[in-house]
């Protein structure tokens, strides 16, 4: 591990040259500079772990990468000679290809169609040979080991489907260099370990890969190498053997996190919320628990087991089909978020983007939103009465902005969430369900996020929390309860808890004679 | 917020250099009288075109309006025919009422049924024509049937500036603070800025449209008496078309089609300034058809700033900048 701008040290120039450099590659933005004189190798046959926190500038660089970003200043160079992809069909011929954090694809076609875009095989006409398109693109589903018929319609398929059709894409050009955008963040545990075989038969053909992630376990289960960035700047890089996950961290966030998940003591208190038989037509069953005063319940379990639509029908954005919901021992009728905000439960999406902030307004706008009536007086708003309660809230969240007055666009992700979590505390809430609180963004705000989290708890907020990362899940949760294909299949408490534990609840595996 | 006050700042210059143009060929015309003149000419374009801001802020758009205009117009002039010692007052309600109406029928139909709006207005709007047709199987009421105290209304002059120019000042006044300081405000501008938050925050979107259609329609249907009184004359193709210019308004005062963003006194200068196009150039002798091109080219030209806009907005990626901002 070294700390410093040199190009690779003696210990990681192998045998081997990279089939990529990024050069002292510098890239501003109007008043930003995103990427101040970063090194990147990528060399063949390897998985580079790419690190740093949100706004290191993970994304700058895949752009710049993929031909769709240009760099003011430094050097692409592959294979020894400098190159400048001047838009991303420079980059695809040079056989850089990026499967992206959210890729496009198109419903409306087909599997092949949706892989062959853009470069179709042609027959001597200039038509699309249809044929041959279909055969290249059953060998590439092969070779990844999807068993998908390339001649359905893309909207037919699954999400996880949807991803394989997307690397499937990525490798129909001869990629050289794969770029993996967070590639797991929306695959459950067996497709990613799936996709680990993957990585696995594109290193054996001799492939670059640049492999972007958040989770540590997953770096250290795959990557051969890591680069870590900063702000914008190159922090080091090495070999993963060569590296500890604390040193890793370190380097991230520039000081040392002491513990990851600090969970502090919390008076559990009288009962707040207790669910009976909550069912749906479609999409859970008999849903039973309950919640008590300061206690932060985990709801572990595989992508697609019905946790986030139980939570979106315990607050009304879809109906039960039976089941009731009481709240301080009092039944309540929620058959909208406005009823569920009444009866003090509030729920922070997983997709912060799309349903959590309003990027066009400003923060205190965004923050007041849910509170109108507390802020207003002869239905008119106050516009020193929402202030001063979005300052009371962003501040608790030690969210840093020049002023309250700036739109939520214009934020880091870490801030937006930080908006969002904000909101619905200014309501006062009994209840706050956080979905995914921690997905996709860095371990420092990671940190923050449980730590505020624990502190919540501590002031007498029951929290649910919906996570699929197991360490968040045993780290701070009291109880963990584990769905299954829309059921909850178990509560675990105190010593049950452990990840082989949750992992066999969430996969249904039956091991017999194993108590634990 | 600064990129609107600047679309502001840019359409104030936009007006002022037209004015100053013509000013040297023509002196006459920035004269203060012909000024108010203009604005009051202008005043129902700003009417109509501050309510459609609510439709498109919250991703709906109301092509209904001129046609909510015409038969609550039709309706108000009838209403005088029929009893023509009614107050001015009575007759400003029921145009109020009967525009608000017309506006719910629109709403009802985007919210509860999830017809798209376009679909929706587009169909209305035909209807309200159809139905002024067999209320007056196309007969027109003219000036000599219309009492003198309906059609005197809005050209009455208070402080030198027409009641109908300073209904146009209220009718602004009354939207920045609705839009700015009232809970309905806000939620249209948070349905439009973000539909799927907006849900999770409580804000019912479909009846948040709903409102702003009857906004439309309120503001439709007193436009509706005000230009049936000023022009003393009621018929079927009255305000013909006159939808699309209230949408015109709309973009070239930088309200997004997108939803979600858009200012009441960018609505208003976009409104003036296709008023004092239409105003100007007659008098400095450029033939109509060029006041439809510079009307156009000012909407594309709109629309090519919002775009730009949108565009250049930069990652916020380093620390240091978040506090710049």
């Amino acid at each position: 591990m070294h700390m410093s701008h040199l190009a690779p040290s003696s210990d990681s120039s192998a045998a081997q040259a990279p089939i990529l450099s990024l050069d002292k590659i510098t890239k501003s933005f109007p008043g930003v500079k995103a990427l101040d004189g970063v090194d990147l190798h990528l060399y063949p046959g390897e998985v580079t772990a790419l690190i740093g926190e949100n706004g290191a500038g993970k994304s700058t660089v895949v752009k710049t990468l993929t031909g769709i970003y240009q760099p003011d200043g430094g050097r692409i160079i592959m294979d020894g000679q400098p190159v400048h992809f001047l838009a991303p069909q420079d980059a695809a011929d040079a056989g850089v290809t990026a499967i992206h954090q959210e890729t496009v694809l198109f419903d409306e076609l087909t599997v092949a169609e949706n892989v062959f875009i853009g470069h179709a095989p042609k027959t001597r006409f200039g038509l699309i040979d249809t044929k041959a398109m279909h055969l290249r693109t059953a060998e590439i589903l092969t070779l990844i080991g999807a068993n998908i018929d390339a001649g359905v319609k893309l909207k037919d398929l699954g999400i996880a489907s949807r991803h394989l059709v997307a690397i499937a894409r990525a490798l129909s050009i001869e990629a050289r260099v794969v770029i993996m955008d967070e590639p797991t963040a929306a695959l459950s545990q067996t497709e990613i370990e799936e996709l680990y075989e993957l990585v696995d038969t594109l290193k054996a053909q001799g492939k670059a890969i640049l492999f972007i992630s958040h989770k540590f376990d997953e770096i250290f289960r795959i990557a051969d190498r890591y680069t870590v960035f900063r702000d914008g700047q190159f922090v080091g890089d090495g070999k993963i053997a060569d590296v500890q996950e604390s040193d890793l961290v370190q380097m991230m966030v520039g000081r040392a996190v002491e513990q990851l998940f600090p969970k502090r003591h919390a008076e559990i208190g009288a009962e707040v919320l207790k669910v009976v038989g909550y069912s749906h037509p479609t999409e859970f069953e008999d849903i039973n628990f309950t919640l008590r005063q300061g206690e932060i319940l985990g709801f572990y379990g595989l992508v697609g087991a019905g946790r986030s639509e139980f939570m979106q029908s315990l607050i009304g954005i879809t109906r039960p089909s039976k089941g009731a919901a009481r709240i301080d021992d009092k039944v309540r009728v929620i058959r909208s978020p406005a009823d569920a905000i009444k009866a003090g439960i509030v729920y922070v999406p997983e997709d912060r983007g799309k349903q959590g902030a309003i990027l066009d307004m400003p923060i205190f706008q965004n923050v007041t939103l849910p509170s109108l009536n507390k802020t207003s007086r002869d239905g008119f708003l106050r516009l020193a009465e929402e202030f001063a309660l979005a300052r009371e809230y962003t501040e608790r969240l030690d969210l840093r902005a020049a002023s309250l007055d700036t739109n939520v666009g214009a934020l880091s992700g870490g801030n937006q969430q930080k908006v969002v979590i904000a909101k619905w505390l200014a309501t006062q809430p009994r209840v706050i369900i956080l979905d995914e609180p921690t997905k996709g963004i860095d371990i420092g705000s990671k940190a923050a996020v449980h730590d505020f989290m624990s502190e919540l708890a501590s002031q007498g907020l029951s929290v649910i929390m919906v996570s699929s990362e197991i360490p968040e899940v045993l780290g701070m949760s009291d109880r963990v309860i584990v769905m299954r294909e829309g059921r909850m299949v178990a509560e675990l408490e105190g010593a049950e808890l452990s990840p082989e534990t949750l992992v066999r609840h969430a996969v249904g595996i039956q091991v017999e004679g194993d108590a634990a | 917020m600064s990129y609107l006050k600047s679309r502001e700042a840019i359409l104030f210059g936009a007006i002022g250099c037209l004015l100053l143009v013509v000013a040297t060929r023509f002196p006459g015309f920035v004269a203060p009288q012909n000024l108010v003149a203009v604005f009051t000419d202008t005043s129902p374009l700003m009417i109509l075109a501050v309510g459609q801001m609510a439709v498109i802020l919250t991703r709906c758009i109301d092509l209904s309006v001129a046609a909510n205009l015409a038969l609550t117009g039709m309706v108000c002039a009838m209403i005088n025919v029929a009893a023509p010692d009614l107050p001015v007052a009575v007759i400003l309600a029921v145009s109020i009422a009967m525009g608000a109406m017309l506006g719910a029928i629109n709403g009802i139909l985007v919210w509860k049924l999830s017809i798209p709006p376009i679909v929706v207005t587009l169909g209305t709007m035909t209807i309200f024509r159809g139905i002024i047709f067999l209320l007056t199987e196309g007969k027109w009421i003219n000036a000599h049937e219309m009492s003198p105290h309906f059609t005197g209304f809005p050209r009455a002059d208070i402080l030198g500036m027409s009641v109908l120019g300073w209904i146009a000042v209220v009718v602004s006044v009354v939207m920045i603070v609705a839009m700015s300081r009232t809970s309905l405000g806000r939620s249209i501008y948070a349905v439009g800025g973000n539909p799927h938050a907006a849900v999770y925050t409580g804000i019912d979107v479909g009846k948040t449209q709903f409102a702003a259609f009857v906004i439309s329609g309120m503001l439709a249907g007193l436009t509706g008496y005000l230009w049936v009184a000023r022009y003393s004359v009621a018929y079927v193709d009255i305000a013909g078309g006159f939808e699309l210019d209230v949408v015109a308004a709309c973009v070239i005062g930088g309200v997004s089609i997108a939803g979600g963003a858009g200012t009441v006194a960018g609505t208003l200068l976009g409104a003036l300034f296709l008023g004092v196009v239409k105003n100007a150039l007659p008098v400095v002798d450029i033939s109509p058809f060029w006041q439809l091109a510079i009307s156009g080219a000012a909407i594309i030209i709109a629309v090519a700033f919002n775009a730009q806009s949108g565009r250049s907005k930069g990652r916020v990626i380093l620390k240091s900048a978040e506090h710049a901002q």
